[in-house]
């Protein structure tokens, strides 16, 4: 009942090997199936984002011995070659692979420290295998553990909360003003590549209604398209300004696009209620003296970029609390899985002391004829009651003892001793 | 007995306090729901300890300052949990409960100024006593948030975002959640200051008298109404509609200590 994972992140493998070697969802469950088709796996999962492919399993034989067999299937899965792909691979197995996972879903392991889109990930990935019948029993337990410790992270540390790029800083600190962004409304000046990132966490809020300017109506008409916004043509930016609840300008420009003189305008427009203004651009498309208007909150790329950084150390003091929290999930699956193995080597291991009994009695007490069937029963039970005493008793105490089987978590150790010649199952 | 709730609410108070602090600096979220849960245990001790001060009277502890402002405290903390409960919103009880316990320190160490010239007893008498001061409260659960809205906008104009920033509530909500408090209180004293006419004019057939609390709780009502009004403005919404709800809490403050203690003599404590 040993555990496999094979994958390569943004740690081990440039992206150009990354992207050979995705899966789509459909494709996931496809290589899924072939695994257990084919053997390697009992169980097994496969965990693709846009960083990281990863595959996890449960092998019918050593998990070594499946290293290979799983490196060859990936290689032609992908049709990548295998003296480019191995290198790129890394591979844990049961407690490093149970480890690595849980810090896959607390965001640890992630190139944004603390990313929350992981752990959706990691369920999603889960509830597809589990639904397709891909994962069983240990798989079940060990990604049922991944998303509580990947929740208890998020609730119970500060790993995840913070903004980590210049766009979601800015979302959030609107957020700060106007509370949900579903009623309100954002204008977009700028169509480049940081506007669209602003636009699409804004998307991701509900934000009820998008307006998007550009000097080039067709880039202006493309953002508005794929994020369903409003064109408004660039001539009539100074009518805009009354309409929106959020502006996010990204401008080339050398001198400033909206003059303190413009937005004060626009601010007797919109009768004053709250505008948080997202200056983006270098040089800056805001006139700073801009700031002073009353309800008109504006922050540039500067300031945006200072919160980043503030955060991202603050997300680095909270990674101890959240590791602990790993190894604490760590300890419990390991526990279980003990319990587990525990079970079946003790039925095992009453199996064949069963059958040694049996095949004793046959061979020597037959021979003493002056037994009687009554005192030839007796001995028989004294027999069992020793057995029991001296190997069932305490693996019974072991299998109820939690503590026990903490100590004990290598159960092959149990096994190896007691029954060398049973091959693993 | 007396003392051992006394004992028991200052406890709970003290720990539902420090809990919603650790909520609000490290974000704990179990802090904040041990907050929650150690702030209504306390009411609970308060319950029983304003019970125990009023026993004998069969009445609600208003007959000194004491007793009084023991009540406020509790309806304080009452009324901020309600709004919690209602908003989803715990950060703010750090700023609350130093209030809460201060009224509930001093109302401890108040003297016990007995005063009863009328028999202020009945079941309209003590509604019209627990709805007035039900209302102060909720006027002082706004006021402090007014307060909190204008700390924290401050600090985004000013573009000084710290830890507690992030998890104080919007700026939006602050303003919703003081609305709202506006609203429980103006309601309450609505309610409360009818049935002190009704009480006033069983007791001596007359309905209407002059006394100066009259004066101030109708500019009190008129100025939260009024603050209701310009609060959902897009003009006032905001920083002015906050300091406009701080200024309007002078006067109920004005209304709890000048007026009752010097102007009035019918209204001394409530």
């Amino acid at each position: 009942m040993e555990i496999v994972l094979v994958g390569l992140n943004h740690r081990s493998a440039p992206v150009e090997v990354r992207e050979r070697v995705s899966f789509s969802a459909e494709q996931a469950l496809r290589a899924a199936e072939e695994l257990r088709a084919q053997g390697i796996f009992h169980e097994t999962l496969v965990l693709s984002t846009c960083n990281r492919s990863e595959v996890y399993g449960v092998p019918p034989e050593p998990a070594r011995e499946s290293l290979d067999a799983l490196s060859s299937y990936l290689s032609g899965f992908h049709a990548v070659r295998s003296d480019l792909l191995r290198p790129a691979l890394y591979h844990h197995y049961d407690r490093h692979a149970v480890r690595h996972l849980f810090r896959v879903a607390s965001g640890l392991d992630s190139m944004m420290l603390g990313e929350a889109e992981i752990l959706g990930q990691v369920r999603e990935a889960y509830r597809a295998a589990h639904s397709h019948g891909a994962t069983g029993p240990v798989l079940n337990r060990l990604f049922q553990g991944a998303l509580e410790v990947g929740k208890r992270v998020r609730s119970e540390t500060d790993l995840g909360t913070r903004p980590m790029s210049v766009a979601s800083a800015g979302v959030k600190l609107a957020e700060r003003i106007f509370g949900k962004l579903a009623e309100r409304s954002a204008l977009v000046l700028g169509a480049g590549t940081i506007s669209e990132q602003v636009v699409s966490q804004l998307r991701d809020r509900c934000i009820s209604r998008l307006y998007v300017m550009n000097r080039s109506y067709d880039r202006a008409a493309a953002l508005a398209r794929e994020f369903s916004g409003e064109v408004i043509a660039w001539e009539k930016w100074q009518e805009a300004l009354a309409l929106p609840d959020v502006i996010v300008t990204s401008v080339s420009s050398e001198e400033p696009v909206l003059l303190r003189r413009a937005l004060e305008h626009g601010m007797a427009a919109r009768r004053n209620r709250p505008l948080f203004v997202m200056d983006l651009g270098l040089p800056r498309n805001v006139e700073p003296a801009a700031a002073d208007l009353y309800n008109l909150y504006l922050y540039n790329i500067d300031d945006l970029t200072n919160i980043v950084e503030q955060n991202r150390s603050a997300r680095q003091g909270e990674v101890p609390r959240a590791e602990a929290i790993v190894e604490e999930h760590v300890a419990k699956f390991l526990t279980w899985q003990a319990g587990v193995e525990l079970n079946a080597v003790i039925a095992a291991l009453q199996g064949q002391l069963k059958e040694q009994r049996t095949a004793l009695v046959r061979e020597r007490i037959a021979r003493m004829a002056s037994l009687s069937p009554q005192q030839r029963a007796e001995v028989e039970a004294l027999m069992d009651d020793l057995l029991e005493k001296i190997l069932v008793d305490p693996a019974r105490r072991l299998q109820g003892e939690r503590d026990l089987r903490r100590k004990i978590q290598d159960v092959e150790a149990i096994r190896d001793l007691f029954l060398p010649e049973r091959h693993r199952s | 007995m007396e003392h051992l709730f006394i004992l028991l609410t200052l406890a709970a108070y003290l720990a539902s306090f420090a809990a919603y602090v650790v909520f609000l600096v490290a974000g704990r979220e179990w802090a904040g729901r041990l907050g929650s849960l150690f702030l209504a245990a306390a009411l609970v001790a308060h319950y029983y300890e304003l019970l125990d001060r009023s026993r004998g009277l069969h009445t609600v502890p208003y007959h000194d300052l004491s007793g009084s402002m023991s009540l406020f405290g509790w309806l304080l903390g009452l009324t901020y949990l309600s709004l919690e409960l209602f908003h989803r919103q715990r950060s703010v009880g750090a700023f609350v409960l130093p209030f809460i316990l201060a009224f509930f320190g001093v109302a401890q160490l108040a003297p016990s100024d007995r005063f009863a010239v009328v028999p202020a007893t009945g079941v309209a008498f003590a509604l019209h006593v627990t709805l007035s001061i039900l209302a102060y409260a909720a006027f002082g659960l706004s006021c402090v948030l007014s307060l909190i809205y204008l700390a924290e906008q401050r600090l985004l104009r000013e573009r000084r975002i710290g830890d507690v920033v992030w998890r104080l509530p919007s700026l939006d909500l602050l303003d919703r959640m003081s609305q709202s408090g506006v609203l429980v209180g103006l309601l309450s004293i609505a309610v409360g200051t009818v049935l002190g006419f009704v009480w006033v004019s069983r007791l001596t057939g007359v309905l209407w008298h002059y006394d100066p609390k009259y004066v101030i709780t109708l500019v009190v009502l008129i100025a939260y109404v009024f603050y209701l009004r310009v609060a959902r403005n897009p003009t006032w919404r905001g920083a002015r509609a906050s300091r406009l709800c701080i200024f309007n809490f002078a006067l109920v403050i004005f209304s709890f200590t000048v007026v009752n203690l010097f102007l009035t003599r019918a209204h001394r404590y409530f």
